[in-house]
């Protein structure tokens, strides 16, 4: 099990592992082989072949996301016709979908403009009728414009093998080939759940986060890695802030456990709320029946003089404190702390059987 | 949990009983269906209702709401019967098996089978499927725990994996899945009436001693009041004095009639919340919070995984981090707390809380670690219970089936149960607030079997009424098979339709927790 093959990828001699595929050993051996369609996880399709690589005495290039290394192979990522037929692959692309930066939320993250960039291609040298699809946003939460798709089928593998939604597959043939739930329904017409990870896989600006669209552009963007508020599996994932507020919510694989990159519905877009205009900004005390807003100061004194006087009058079992499973550690140590040894009371409780 | 969420991935068998995985906790409902589709799992479902899961599963028993015992001590006889259990983890790491087995022994799946009307041959199944797997992972979430007879109902779950040796294993565990983001944290952190941190007792002298030092203050020894309690006590007049952080009983606790009383009755309601939420709008003072991207701290995760939650954005006006509310107003009633930042609180935790100790931000800033960690070498555990339970050998009880409190007569002829749905939490104060998930779901529905729906001659989208012994209320009607005939489904997102009017605050005699899963109801069309 652990004996180790040799094989020299760029002349460089390398120990790997056998059943690993040459994309993974050049990877962990810092050799740059650019992709499209790999996407980690998931099955390996060598569908765009944008990873094509030279292999000694191979009939033809392979695409190295799918190719098992061997004993003795000598492999070459950068040869001239490995830079031509990945050139020709990313020009083919690029001629054939609606892939202008200009207006794209993904300008500055978007994988084809970066390949574009990395191969040095000046413009695009087919002439092929443009895809006519109307842009998909009939949903406030994901834009769909298949006019932009590169037909990778990441937003597939990962709504089938990593979150096992199975709505997501390819329909149509050749040029008319697309990608989407079944019957060509739109996203809000589906049994999508709404989880966003097909959003998060799309390498182009094919999908993108609705809500967010022309509120920040990738490098404006400041991403905060926390934890989500909603249920008991603590899924890891970043706000993307711009302009002081959360835009999007993405995640990010490399965070692991627990979610390993996943995520839900609340999660994804329930996080509205954090900029809603009946958010509470001001104490509130109730004078003559009505909630009147007070300052801080004021109303700490109120607070404290009350329960003080209840807990001469009544004793401190006559004060309670409901704690909560939506607040932190810190300050649920600090609520029962202040029952406790404030107050005197061990009447503390919160909705942990609710 | 006494396993990792990783691990259902590759357990041999999962057994989902009252958890509607897949809207609930949806990313362990993906982990579930990868062990299905791609390691070959097993699955078994136990539940009233058709759940996502169901499409999954190997085998499904649909029992009647409220027999889970029954269903769960079927499965047990069967195991005992056919000499399925894992003797030699029996014999020695657990205690009380012969009383048990005796108590068992009635429930044959013919007995069982009249109690919940799962046919007895798919108990035989399920029961071989379980006790034949190498590693089982049992997943349960409210619907097991929130009956008269909760307790029993998770103490039977747990007799079960012992019985099949499947605790203290890899991927084989006892799993509740929390439904709240901190819902295990603050339990650790003792904001429960019994508790200190980490569980440690009020009553016990010793542990007292140390918090009493630690603090600087005297601390009572006698338990307090659970929350219902706490309800009750105001509803006498014994409670005067409220302090409600972050929790909306108006929507969420059962009986509201009873509950909007009890706070009526309060000389003093403080809620500290992120909105006005229906208890704030009965309060006397309002206090108002940042959310949690507006702040620093942590969160424990159902695997009991301590993890960073971090400042994004300020907080709007003059809202405040709850911390530093509690902090600040403690010090204006006598007692000092100045702490600079919520790390530092964490340093305080560290000191008093054994599990916590070795849990700093440094050693978590890039993932989170599960307790229990006792110092700040600890890696943190992955499964419980590895190789002797907590209290030595693992202790089997010898249950008998209950009934609920309230089930369905002539005058209230059908159950009411009751649950979340995917696009909402809880009282929804949050998500009926975030444009896409109320574009998904707008409004409540109350699920109605379509022969029911026959009966009561209803079509899909006529409203309902819905009555119980203590409330009634109109509700759009959506006919579909999910629940059993007989059987109604309401969700508790909707204060406009506030199911907890109807449903029964009966108690778990240990748990106290209230039978939100089964209560009798009259259905008629509006």
């Amino acid at each position: 099990m652990d004996q180790k093959l040799s094989l020299t990828i760029n002349g460089k001699a390398i120990e790997a592992s056998p059943g690993q595929t040459i994309l993974e050993v050049a990877r962990e051996n810092g050799i740059h082989i650019p992709t499209l369609c790999y996407y980690k996880g998931t099955t390996n399709v060598g569908a765009c072949r944008v990873c094509v690589v030279e292999v000694e005495n191979a009939r033809s290039l392979v695409a190295s996301c799918c190719m098992p290394i061997s004993h003795g192979m000598v492999v070459m990522t950068n040869t001239e016709r490995v830079l031509t037929a990945r050139k020709l692959v990313v020009e083919l692309l690029w001629s054939s979908g609606d892939h202008n930066c200009l207006q794209c939320e993904k300008n500055g993250n978007c994988e084809l403009q970066d390949l574009v960039y990395e191969l040095g291609i000046e413009k695009p040298g087919f002439e092929i009728a443009p895809l006519e699809y109307s842009i998909e946003d009939t949903n406030s939460m994901i834009q769909r414009d298949l006019n932009k798709c590169i037909l990778c089928g990441r937003c597939v593998r990962v709504c089938n093998e990593i979150q096992v939604h199975e709505v997501l597959d390819f329909s149509m043939r050749g040029s008319r080939a697309k990608v989407g739930p079944a019957f060509d329904e739109s996203y809000i017409d589906s049994n999508c759940v709404f989880c966003g990870s097909c959003v998060d896989a799309c390498p182009v600006g094919a999908l993108t986060f609705k809500q967010a669209r022309f509120k920040g552009r990738p490098w404006e963007i400041e991403k905060v890695h926390t934890t989500c508020p909603y249920c008991g599996v603590g899924c890891q994932m970043d706000l993307n802030v711009a302009d002081g507020k959360v835009i999007k919510v993405t995640t990010d694989r490399e965070y692991g456990r627990p979610n390993q990159g996943m995520l839900c519905s609340k999660g994804r877009f329930g996080m509205d709320f954090i900029d809603s205009p009946d958010r509470l900004k001001t104490p509130l005390i109730r004078k003559n029946g009505e909630l009147q807003e007070a300052s801080w100061e004021e109303t700490y004194d109120y607070v404290a003089k009350k329960l003080a006087s209840i807990r001469k009058k009544s004793g401190p079992d006559s004060i309670a404190g409901l704690s909560s499973a939506r607040v932190t550690n810190e300050e649920n140590y600090l609520f029962q702390k202040f029952m406790r040894a404030v107050i005197g009371t061990n009447n503390v409780d919160h909705c942990a059987r609710l | 949990m006494t396993n990792s969420i990783e691990e259902i991935e590759f357990s041999d068998a999962i057994l989902a009983i009252g958890t509607n995985t897949t809207e609930n906790h949806p990313v362990i409902g993906s982990c579930v269906k990868r062990a299905i589709r791609q390691h070959g799992a097993k699955l078994i479902v136990i539940d009233p209702r058709k759940i996502g899961l169901v499409d999954y599963a190997d085998i499904w028993l649909r029992p009647k709401p409220g027999t889970n015992v029954a269903i769960l001590s079927g499965l047990m006889n069967v195991i005992i019967e056919e000499g399925l259990y894992a003797k030699e983890y029996v014999a020695e790491r657990t205690e009380g098996f012969e009383a048990m087995k005796e108590a068992l022994a009635k429930y044959t799946p013919e007995f069982v089978s009249e109690i919940t009307g799962v046919a007895a041959e798919d108990i035989r199944t399920a029961a071989r499927l379980y006790a034949e797997a190498k590693s089982a992972s049992i997943l349960y979430a409210m619907g097991v725990t929130q009956h008269s007879h909760g307790t029993d109902n998770v103490k039977s779950c747990a007799n079960l994996a012992m019985l099949c040796g499947n605790v203290g294993i890899e991927g084989g565990g006892v799993n509740p899945l929390r439904g709240q983001n901190n819902v295990q944290g603050a339990c650790d952190m003792g904001a429960l009436p019994n508790v200190l941190p980490a569980y440690q007792q009020v009553a016990n002298d010793e542990a007292r001693a140390k918090f009493e030092r630690a603090w600087s203050a005297s601390l009572p020894a006698k338990p307090g009041l659970t929350i219902i309690e706490i309800m009750d006590a105001a509803h006498r007049g014994d409670i005067k004095g409220l302090y409600i952080m972050g929790e909306n009983p108006m929507i969420s606790d059962p009986d509201l009639t009873h509950v909007e009383a009890a706070l009526k009755n309060l000389d003093l309601l403080i809620v500290q919340d992120i909105f006005l939420t229906e208890t704030g709008g009965l309060a006397d003072v309002v206090l108002p919070s940042a959310c949690f991207a507006e702040k620093d701290g942590t969160f424990t995760n159902t695997e009991r995984r301590v993890q960073r939650v971090r400042k994004a954005v300020d907080a709007p006006g003059g809202a405040k981090a709850d911390w530093q509310i509690i902090s600040e107003l403690s010090t204006k009633m006598g007692y000092a707390m100045s702490y600079a930042s919520a790390e530092a609180i964490m340093d305080e935790i560290n000191a008093v809380t054994p599990s916590y100790a070795g849990i700093t931000y440094g050693r978590i800033e890039k993932e989170g670690l599960q307790w229990p960690c006792p110092n700040a070498e600890h890696p943190g555990t992955k499964y419980l219970h590895r190789d002797k339970f907590s209290r030595g050998l693992g202790l089997f009880t010898a249950i008998e089936y209950r009934p609920p409190e309230e089930v369905p007569d002539e005058e209230y002829p059908f159950f009411l149960t009751t649950g979340r749905v995917l696009y909402h939490f809880h009282t929804a104060t949050m998500t009926r607030r975030s444009e896409g998930l109320v574009e998904r779901c707008p409004e409540s529905l109350a699920e109605v079997n379509p022969k029911d729906a026959e009966k009561l001659g209803i079509k899909d989208g006529d409203f309902v009424t819905v009555t119980s012994r203590r409330g009634s209320l109109k509700v759009k009607a959506s006919v579909i098979e999910t629940p059993p005939e007989g059987t109604i489904f309401m969700n508790f997102h909707f204060g406009e339709a506030a199911v907890n009017l109807l449903t029964n605050p009966a108690l778990d005699p240990v748990g106290k927790i209230p039978e939100y899963k089964v209560c009798a109801v009259k259905v008629e069309a509006a």
